[in-house]
């Protein structure tokens, strides 16, 4: 049963949190993020965020973890049940567990694009197909059809689940915390290797057209007035939010494993401090130090324009590391195997909620119930795989990847703060703690990180169109506010074209797979809803 | 690498080789 489940060191705990939180995100969005908002000066407003929101919010999640824990519960729904003084709790905390399903679904899928990556680049196919040409290929999007069905896609990701499926079905211990404890220190050793090889590019070497420490300059200098540009404040503070899997229930569930008097304090500022290393000092040293030194600083300064560095690592990396020679293979491999284990260590922590959650509350076996998670993602991912060309990759993305995860922080801290009481909270933090927690944070909890969340939701609900300046100005000059397509209401009433089903010639179009997209959302989360009353009515939760 | 970038970028590192050292370091000494 995984109530009687433990972590079989610490060390690994803290890994295995830390690999939860490192994810494909750290690599390919961060140095874009910076590069694009401020350089260097990117980084005040993204510690400032780390130490206001992003700490605040692991302490809070470690604690509402460990406190479950002790009650036999693992997941979200029951603990709100315990937090909280009204049975609706237990269904707000079932939108973490609906999170953990929809977003492991697609998740596995990109995490096998690496894993297929990896095999491609060791047998050399770049050398033969460009990546700009392999990928579209790959996803299907190159088949004239919004429905077209791409088979060496759903061969890894079938592969993809199956390898989630078994390292989960061996357990805590021996399936989570050994699958990290391999693959964050190899994931820190491929990431120095390829910085220390990018960032000591000679200038005269094959295909170097500039430095690579210009496009290192070009991730830190400084440019003050980043600082005093909103949408800079908010992009840190999304990257922020976003890098460290909060807002879930995987930290919950992964807390929920340590004993009643286990520090949690330490364990959670470690984990956070682990992933700032690898997002800013790996992360910011790989992708576009190199992509500059053979592209040049303009044309990488367009690549990451949109605040992403995808496409770089994607479709311009695997060309350029062709310039390595014999060592091209390796540093592809390197490369996309780090993607890989960034990727799997979070999609592991987004499985474990899933089972803990059929184990604790329905008395499911730990075999069946990783079997379970497995049909389930495979279905759901298979359903991105299949209409990922119609936009269903992104809906996922979007809702349960984005939204979902600041509505559920928001609760989270509610709850923790003004229901289950700063005083409880403050002594469950410090509880066990074998690090002095500064007695600030018991303020910052309940009144500045919620601002924070709130001004980061109320940005994504109305981000305009342009610039924030040029919004307010057309609204007070009553031409109205002009939502942005990928703003929470632009998306619900789909802003920017025109809103139809089927084409001319009677096809499916785009709109049509997003509002299925959306059906299919809505019936998981009233199916997690839903097994969650079914487990509080059958009174099979432990007491 | 101007001289801004590169004092940034020190500045930065130091912070979180500093805070990865210490409570790292505590995980791993307090068992």
């Amino acid at each position: 049963m995984s109530s009687k489940e433990r972590w079989g060191s610490r060390a690994g705990l803290v890994l295995a949190s830390a690999g939860n939180a490192v994810g494909l995100g750290n690599f390919l969005r961060f140095p874009a993020q910076a590069a694009q908002h401020g350089g260097g000066a990117f980084l005040i407003p993204y510690l400032t965020c780390f130490l206001l929101m992003g700490i605040p919010l692991l302490w809070v999640e470690w604690s509402i973890g460990r406190l479950g824990g002790r009650y036999g519960h693992h997941t979200a729904p029951g603990m709100f049940d315990r937090l909280g003084r009204h049975p609706s709790f237990k269904y707000l905390g079932a939108i973490g567990l609906c999170s953990c399903v929809c977003v492991a679904g697609y998740y596995c899928y990109i995490e096998s694009w690496t894993l297929a990556y990896v095999w491609h680049s060791v047998v050399g196919t770049f050398k033969t197909i460009p990546p700009e040409r392999f990928f579209p290929d790959y996803l299907g999007q190159h088949q004239g059809s919004l429905f077209a069905f791409p088979r060496e896609a759903a061969f890894w990701f079938l592969v993809t689940v199956a390898l989630n499926v078994w390292v989960l079905s061996r357990g805590l211990a021996k399936g989570i915390e050994l699958a990290s404890k391999i693959g964050m220190p190899l994931l820190i050793l491929f990431g120095a290797v390829l910085a220390v090889k990018g960032l000591t590019l000679p200038p005269g070497a094959p295909g170097v057209v500039e430095s690579p420490l210009a496009g290192l300059n070009f991730v830190w200098n400084p440019r003050p007035s980043g600082l005093f540009d909103p949408s800079t404040w908010l992009a840190a503070a999304g990257q922020n939010f976003f890098t460290l899997s909060i807002g879930m229930g995987s930290i919950q569930c992964y807390a929920a494993y340590v004993k009643a008097n286990e520090d949690i304090a330490l364990n959670a500022a470690s984990m956070g401090w682990m992933t700032e290393f690898v997002e800013i000092i790996l992360g910011g040293s790989i992708l576009i130090p190199i992509a500059t030194a053979y592209l040049g600083l303009a044309a990488v300064q367009a690549a990451t324009a949109g605040g992403s560095g995808f496409g770089l690592g994607f479709l311009t990396l695997p060309k350029l590391f062709l310039n390595w020679g014999w060592f091209a293979p390796v540093a592809g491999a390197l490369w996309f195997g780090l993607l890989f284990f960034a990727g799997i260590t979070s999609s592991l922590a987004m499985g474990q909620p899933v089972m803990a959650f059929l184990e604790d509350e329905f008395k499911i076996e730990r075999r069946k119930a990783a079997l379970m998670f497995g049909g389930t993602t495979a279905a759901l991912g298979f359903f991105c795989v299949w209409l990922y060309p119609g936009g269903a990759f992104d809906e996922f993305d979007f809702w349960t990847g984005t939204v979902a995860l600041v509505v559920f922080a928001l609760i989270e801290t509610f709850i923790f703060a003004y229901v289950f009481g700063m005083d409880k909270g403050w002594e469950e933090i410090t509880r066990g703690a074998d690090m002095k927690v500064p007695r600030v944070f018991r303020y910052v909890i309940p009144y500045v990180t919620p601002f924070l969340l709130v001004t980061i939701f109320v940005a994504a609900l109305v981000k305009p169109a342009g610039a924030w300046g040029a919004a307010m100005a057309s609204l007070t000059s009553g031409q109205g506010w002009p939502f942005a397509p990928d703003s929470i209401i632009g998306k619900i009433v789909h802003a920017g074209g025109t809103y139809a089903w089927f084409d001319a010639a009677g096809r499916g179009t785009r709109d049509l797979v997003i509002d299925l997209t959306r059906v299919l959302l809505t019936v998981i989360l009233a199916i997690c809803m839903g097994l969650v009353w079914r487990a509080w009515r059958r009174g099979r939760s432990p007491a | 690498m101007t001289r801004a970038a590169w004092l940034m970028l020190a500045v930065t590192w130091a912070v979180i080789a500093y805070f990865n050292v210490r409570f790292f370091g505590m995980v791993l000494r307090k068992k």
